[in-house]
């Protein structure tokens, strides 16, 4: 994959610069595209299709009928749509009751984040206390701590706590969030200070200067964290898992793997049918909130 | 700090005294939520995971102090070892292909194009993220199907004969790395489209106008420009990486035999089938060691390799 880059770029390169000696900018706005041209073109095409084809096979195949759906040759397009499968995995599940589920939990621990982050990442960034910095240091640590190695105690606690197999028992851990908090701290030092000694100067008080100046200014960033929040924890598998056991507490992942598992090959287009419908909500959050998305899960890197 | 300065001056506190007063109180109510919560859902079970590993627990009968023993055997239990020898393989052929198919596609990106197109494939290639990686093993695991799967009938059509994808050893490993690659290049594609938009342009043409083109202006100017996204962006995804989870979950559950299983598998194996909860928090330990050796190790690497400007 790299080398075929490197050599579409040697070619566009030699091509630019020999066929212009003269001028001091080799111009690239030759009409006939180069041989390069045409080869990155093609590799991006071939990424394209092999990004977008499970995603067109998988909602294409949800519009057959579940006893064709899987017939080859396989259909990429859905050109006479059949919707009994929707119907079927209505049937088969308690759809409802999982998107419910999963939006309550999703819905709780996004809001959670954003409050909490909000509240913590205001003190790192605009208040003073003893101790700021290592305080602050001990909170970035806990992002170095996988879930997984902290989820058999997790796990005792919410049992400890009499809430095992509730809904709370995938909210309430989720909540404290140390990237939330560190992205909420970036965000109010990127704030003006100005605004805070102009208000101080009317009077206002640390609580008011927070309230109506702070927050209002920093709704993007609890969008960012919020969006996150979302995006994760709507496609979240191993938590549900471990922390849910009846079935009327699983949430969309969850319910879908255990459909796969309950149909196995019997009718594809129905599991698929339910996966198509566990995917409208990520699919509008990469609609509408893309950019922040994108904001968000890069804001780590490039600290 | 500004309360020992002014205090012994007046009697009546000063404005600023009693506004740094109000905040260290305002610190601490703000702080409350999200450290009360670290505590009780992070802290105090990293201790857990400590204590536990010393212990050979059910959750029925009372846990028993058995020392180093829980390391001992999974030192020695061969599906252990073979999870750890799956998770160390694993990470480094997807890390490898999910890093060269970003920066690939990254720096194709950079040449001229339409802007419709530029953002068209820019979103074609973070899409997958948005998915859940159970779901998407779902989809992929009918499209991997040896009988009706699409992959193989694509495989027919230039005379491949039909693969055991999810039933031979090598092959469903395989699946597992395609599937979880598939869904998370798109991660470090959006961190080095990033860092090589933020390489000034002057600096290719200075490059050009030197001879240095191709390979050579890569390896040369554009690599060490972005050498400190290259670093970042392999830690991040070694260290996700060493999590999988999902996909060999729903893929091949482990299988055949123990050839896709993976060391947080086997954490949730032992803890929540065998109910060996002392075994699994010292498999717990032994992931969160590695992590953090990796992590130590590359930033280590990077007072060589890497070039902050």
């Amino acid at each position: 994959m790299s080398s075929q880059t490197l050599q579409t770029r040697t070619s566009e390169h030699t091509v630019s610069t020999t066929g212009t000696p003269a001028t001091r900018k080799p111009h690239r706005n030759s009409r006939l595209p180069a041989a390069g041209t045409i080869g990155r073109y093609a590799a991006l095409a071939v990424a394209a299709a092999l990004t977008l084809g499970p995603v067109l096979w998988t909602l294409s195949t949800s519009l057959r009928t579940p006893s064709e759906s899987f017939n080859l040759p396989p259909s990429f397009l859905p050109l006479n749509p059949d919707f009994t499968a929707y119907q079927e995995v209505f049937r088969q599940i308690n759809v409802g009751l999982l998107v419910l589920n999963s939006a309550l939990v999703t819905g709780l621990i996004a809001l959670g984040q954003m409050a909490s982050a909000t509240l913590a990442g205001y003190a790192f960034a605009r208040l003073d206390f003893r101790g700021k910095k290592a305080i602050f240091s001990l909170v970035l640590a806990t992002m170095m701590v996988p879930v997984q190695v902290t989820i058999v105690p997790v796990f005792m606690l919410i049992r400890g706590m009499g809430l095992s197999d509730t809904l709370l028992a995938l909210i309430l851990p989720a909540i404290p969030t140390a990237f939330g908090t560190f992205l909420m701290r970036q965000y109010f030092l990127g704030l003006p200070n100005d605004f805070a000694e102009a208000a101080a100067l009317d009077g206002a008080g640390p609580w008011r200067i927070f309230r109506s100046v702070y927050v209002p200014l920093a709704v993007p960033g609890m969008a960012i964290v919020g969006i996150l929040a979302f995006n994760f924890h709507w496609n979240e598998f191993f938590r549900p898992l471990i922390l849910t056991i009846s079935e009327q507490n699983f949430t969309l992942p969850l319910g879908l793997v255990t459909l796969q598992g309950n149909l196995g090959t019997g009718s594809i287009s129905v599991v698929l049918a339910g996966v198509i419908l566990s995917m409208l909500p990520a699919l509008v959050v990469f609609i509408f909130g893309q950019r922040t998305l994108r904001e968000g899960l890069t804001a780590g890197a490039s600290k | 700090m500004t309360t020992t300065s002014t205090a012994p001056r007046q009697t009546v506190k000063p404005p600023a005294a009693r506004r740094s007063f109000v905040e260290r109180w305002l610190a601490i109510i703000f702080l409350a939520p999200t450290l009360l919560g670290m505590a009780l859902f992070t802290f105090l079970p990293i201790i857990g995971s400590l204590v536990l590993a010393f212990f050979r627990w059910d959750i029925i009968s009372a846990p028993q102090f058995v020392g180093l023993d829980n390391f001992a055997s999974l030192a020695q239990d061969p599906t252990v070892r073979v999870s750890f020898l799956n998770t160390i393989v694993f990470v480094a052929v997807a890390v490898i292909l999910q890093l060269g198919i970003a920066l690939s596609l990254a720096s194709m990106l950079q040449a001229r194009m339409p802007s419709w197109l530029r953002v068209f494939l820019r979103s074609t290639f973070f899409f997958p993220l948005v998915l859940s990686a159970a779901s998407v093993s779902i989809f992929m695991r009918y499209m991997f199907n040896e009988q009706f799967g699409v992959v193989n009938w694509l495989l027919s059509l230039i005379g491949i004969p039909a693969v055991p994808w999810l039933t031979s050893p090598v092959a469903s490993a395989a699946v597992v790395v395609l599937v979880y690659v598939w869904q998370n290049f798109g991660f470090s594609f959006l961190l080095f489209l990033g860092a090589l938009s933020n390489i000034p342009k002057e600096l290719h043409e200075a490059a050009n106008l030197d001879g240095a083109t191709g390979w050579k202006q890569f390896s040369y100017v554009t690599l060490p420009l972005i050498s400190p996204t290259v670093l970042v962006a392999s830690v991040m995804a070694i260290i996700s990486a060493l999590q999988v989870f999902d996909q060999p979950y729903v893929l091949t559950n482990g299988g055949p035999g123990d050839s896709t299983r993976t060391a947080v598998m086997v954490i949730f194996e032992s803890a929540f089938q065998q109910l060996e909860f002392g075994e699994a928090s010292a498999i717990g330990l032994v992931l969160t060691v590695l992590i953090l050796a990796v992590t130590a190790l590359q930033f280590r690497l990077s007072r060589r390799f890497v070039f902050y400007q």
